[in-house]
């Protein structure tokens, strides 16, 4: 078993949901430097540092609303690769692999986890370089399996539930106004025709009033 | 190995083809009947705790694990085939209620000619002027002896929409082109999405005919001639790709499974596995199965139903050496032939005002079917079946539906100016969609791969398909008729013709493969003869959409189920009484 590591993060930036999100994991406030200790599955410390910096990037704070820092990405990421997915559980991983035409899609053996690792180390010092240099770094790896999988990974860590670790206090959400899982719009379905029609947002744990079992907690 | 206490009817596969046979067995016999499925037994609230995207729609939960089976692919027959290592241009679902589970709810008839269609289109367009290697057949059995089963089926999903074509007479609002129906739709069409209202405004002043999808997501309560109640859809848009949280949507298993439940004589085995199909001198003598545990065991039963969905009815008739194989050089043997994939393409449309389009339905939409068939041409087109023309409010999930922006307004994709983009176009996307028949060619096919194997050592099925000139041309021509109309409703549209690409196995385009064990009228050109019965083996009959000689643009379901309960007619009023074959 690895020594447990954590991803510090500052508590005034995530927003005081992440704390109930995170139940499962213990997540520590630490009251004297205001940050929370969120401990990761699969990443190390300093391999969330470089995730959580290229995800940035690819999804930064900006005028226009929150980032992928935000939103604890680098959590969901952390989760989805620690889970089955990450593994490639559900996945065709016999033998021969063979290069064949694109239209065949990812034909190689490397699971999720092992091309983030791979993806990693070629970022190396990444989260401590100046943002146009991180871009730079981001654009020459821009067709790689590896980016394709953290853009892919950003975006649904930004707009996932929160109970898969990302879109942390809804923030993704209501960024966009997407009122997240809702039972009933049978009186609002043929309403509100050309004019935006907001519901305020709901996590599925909220609407079900009960924990929701997550496929990346799967075990075997 | 193990050999259990034989059983009258075996049904492999407890999806939508296999429990409606279940149905009518124990509901008109007294016959024992077990339906082995492969998958588990899911409940209502695991649905309801299922309204999330990353699991369901990024990792496609309800779908078979690829890791288990998958299938193989090559665009010719020179080629090589590689695996499909992850979904996909298709999606299989797993479980009791197998796709039936996971469908969003189109439930169409086939129009009348797609029974007869090498016929039609012979005298539609001469013999000569057909395009080389079509492989277009008849079904041998007609629409009019199918009209009563698909009124069985639309009453027991309860269908809503409206009717076209009333016992020959044209009904304002429904699709005119329909085949006629003896009755109008058991409930009426779901309501209105603002994405509809504005496709059929327009295609309306086109002076083309849309119509309401018809829908097993019911538009108010109701209960069905079994006696199943189900609620009205709530438009929560969480449906294709998930279970339906309140039980609405017409599913295998809260419309046939609590009836099978209290049946005598039913039974229901999850997790096992049939691997092959025993026979003996030209009877079928049992299945083979592999249990949860991985026990080999052996069912004997009298009578054997193939409903393991396309993929699976073709493939275990491979495995079980029931037939013979197609050969695509020759032409000769049946097993494997007329391999289609429903032919989807789509414009993307951009609207000024929100959709609000996180609200929806699987089957919430409107069509036209104007161009369906081939309505209007002439045999210089270059094709000689196209499609219908629809636009979707399926319920929008922001994962999917993040960064859909205009072509050229943004040059990368990621970063602050593409978030800045795909936010100010957010919720105001669609895609005006282009459901196309696809015809059948020779050159498309199923057998087993040479190299590739299950979780049990046993060859994949592979794929041999591409697309051709002929579904180019469908695609060109309906982005032609999509951009006219996305002009009409007020909206930009993407004008970029789509990509004359070859087949991949990477974007979703149906989960309508067909093919594979088709039905016909003689045992040269088929599989099954036209009740569904093997020509080989009068005790085994091969259902669902493996029957099917060409892919229409109107989806399977429906007509799966008609052809289901008139296979099970033929069985239990003729087969029966005289066991033997019926042709």
């Amino acid at each position: 078993m690895r020594r447990r590591e954590f991803l510090i993060i500052p508590a005034g930036a995530i927003g005081g949901t992440l704390l109930s999100m995170l139940a499962r994991e213990s997540a520590r406030l630490e009251a004297k430097s205001g940050t929370v200790k969120v401990p990761l599955r699969f990443f190390t410390a300093e391999e969330a540092r470089v995730v959580g910096a290229a995800c940035e990037r690819i999804f930064p704070r900006d005028a226009n609303g929150p980032g992928a820092t935000d939103a604890a990405v680098v959590i969901y990421i952390d989760r989805q690769l620690a889970g089955p997915y990450g593994r490639d559980k559900y996945r065709y991983v016999k033998a021969p692999f063979v290069t064949s035409v694109p239209e065949h899609g990812y034909q190689g053996r490397e699971n999720p986890r092992q091309i983030y690792r791979a993806g990693i180390r070629e970022l190396g010092g990444f989260a401590d370089l100046p943002v146009d240099e991180q871009d730079r770094k981001l654009i020459a790896i821009e067709r790689s399996r590896f980016f394709e999988l953290l853009r892919k990974h950003t975006i649904e860590g930004m707009f996932s539930d929160p109970m898969h670790g990302g879109n942390a206090d809804l923030v993704g959400w209501k960024w966009l106004g997407y009122p997240g899982p809702q039972m009933n719009y049978r009186d609002h379905i043929d309403q509100h025709y050309g004019q935006p029609f907001r519901p305020k947002p709901s996590s599925l744990r909220q609407l079900v009033g009960r924990a929701v079992p997550v496929w990346e907690d799967e075990t075997e | 190995m193990t050999n259990l206490k034989p059983v009258d009817v075996v049904i492999i596969g407890g999806g939508f083809t296999g429990l409606a046979m279940a149905k009518e067995l124990t509901t008109r016999t007294s016959l024992s009947v077990l339906v082995l499925e492969r998958g588990i037994l899911r409940t209502a609230s695991d649905y309801t705790v299922g309204m999330d995207e990353v699991d369901y729609s990024m990792r496609f939960r309800m779908m078979q694990n690829m890791a288990d089976e998958t299938i193989t692919h090559r665009h010719s027959a020179r080629d090589a085939s590689v695996p499909v290592r992850q979904y996909g241009s298709f999606l299989p679902g797993t479980g009791v209620g197998g796709s039936g589970e996971h469908w969003a709810g189109h439930s169409f008839r086939f129009t009348p000619e797609l029974f007869t269609l090498r016929s039609h289109l012979t005298e539609r367009f001469g013999a000569s002027r057909l395009p080389d290697g079509l492989a277009v057949q008849d079904c041998g059995v007609t629409y009019d002896d199918l009209e009563p089963h698909y009124w069985r089926a639309e009453q027991m999903l309860g269908v809503a929409g409206k009717a076209g074509n009333l016992r020959g007479t044209t009904v304002d609002g429904g699709d005119p082109f329909e085949g006629p129906r003896a009755h109008e739709y058991p409930l009426p069409p779901l309501k209105r999405t603002y994405l509809s209202s504005l496709f059929d405004a327009a295609t309306k002043e086109l002076g083309y005919h849309p119509h309401p999808i018809p829908s097993a997501l019911p538009s108010q309560a109701y209960t069905n001639p079994d006696g199943v109640t189900r609620p009205p859809c709530l438009y929560c848009g969480f449906c294709s790709g998930f279970g339906c949280m309140v039980g609405a949507k017409a599913q295998p298993s809260n419309t046939i499974l609590p009836l099978l439940r209290r049946r005598r004589g039913f039974e229901l085995r999850t997790e096992s596995w049939v691997r092959r199909i025993l026979h003996k001198d030209g009877r079928v003598t049992g299945v083979q199965y592999s249990d949860r545990k991985g026990t080999e065991l052996v069912q004997p039963a009298a009578t054997v139903i193939l409903a393991s969905w396309t993929l699976n009815n073709a493939r275990l008739l491979f495995l079980s050496r029931i037939g013979t194989a197609y050969d695509y050089a020759s032409g000769k043997g049946t097993l494997g032939r007329n391999l289609t994939h429903q032919v989807r393409s789509a414009t993307r449309v951009f609207v000024d005002k929100p959709l609000n389009a996180f609200m929806g339905s699987g089957a919430s939409g409107v069509r036209i079917s104007d161009f369906d068939g081939d309505r209007g041409l002439t045999g210089s087109e270059g094709i000689v079946r196209f499609g219908a023309i629809q636009a979707l409010s399926m319920g929008d999930r922001p994962i999917a539906a993040f960064g859909n922006v205009p072509r050229g307004a943004v040059k990368s994709n990621w970063g602050s100016d593409w978030k800045a983009a795909a936010i100010k176009w957010y919720d105001r996307s669609a895609a005006i969609e282009f459901i196309g028949e696809h015809v059948p060619w020779r050159q498309n096919f199923m057998d087993l791969d040479p190299t590739y194997t299950d979780r049990f050592g046993d060859p994949l099925l592979r794929f041999t398909l591409d697309w051709t000139e002929h579904e180019h041309e469908q695609r060109r021509l309906a982005h032609q008729r999509s951009l006219e109309i996305a002009r009409a409703m007020g909206a930009e549209p993407d004008d970029t013709p789509p990509a004359r690409a070859r087949y991949n196995v990477i974007n979703y385009q149906t989960t309508h493969i067909q093919g594979g064990a088709i039905m016909g009228t003689s045992p040269e050109s088929s599989v099954v003869n036209h009740y569904l019965q093997h020509w080989d083996l009068p005790d085994l009959w091969v259902i669902g959409a493996s029957a099917f000689p060409q892919n229409p643009s109107q989806n399977p379901t429906l007509t799966a189920l008609a052809l289901t309960t008139w296979a099970a007619d033929a069985l239990v009023g003729k087969y029966l009484k005289s066991p033997g074959k019926l042709v």
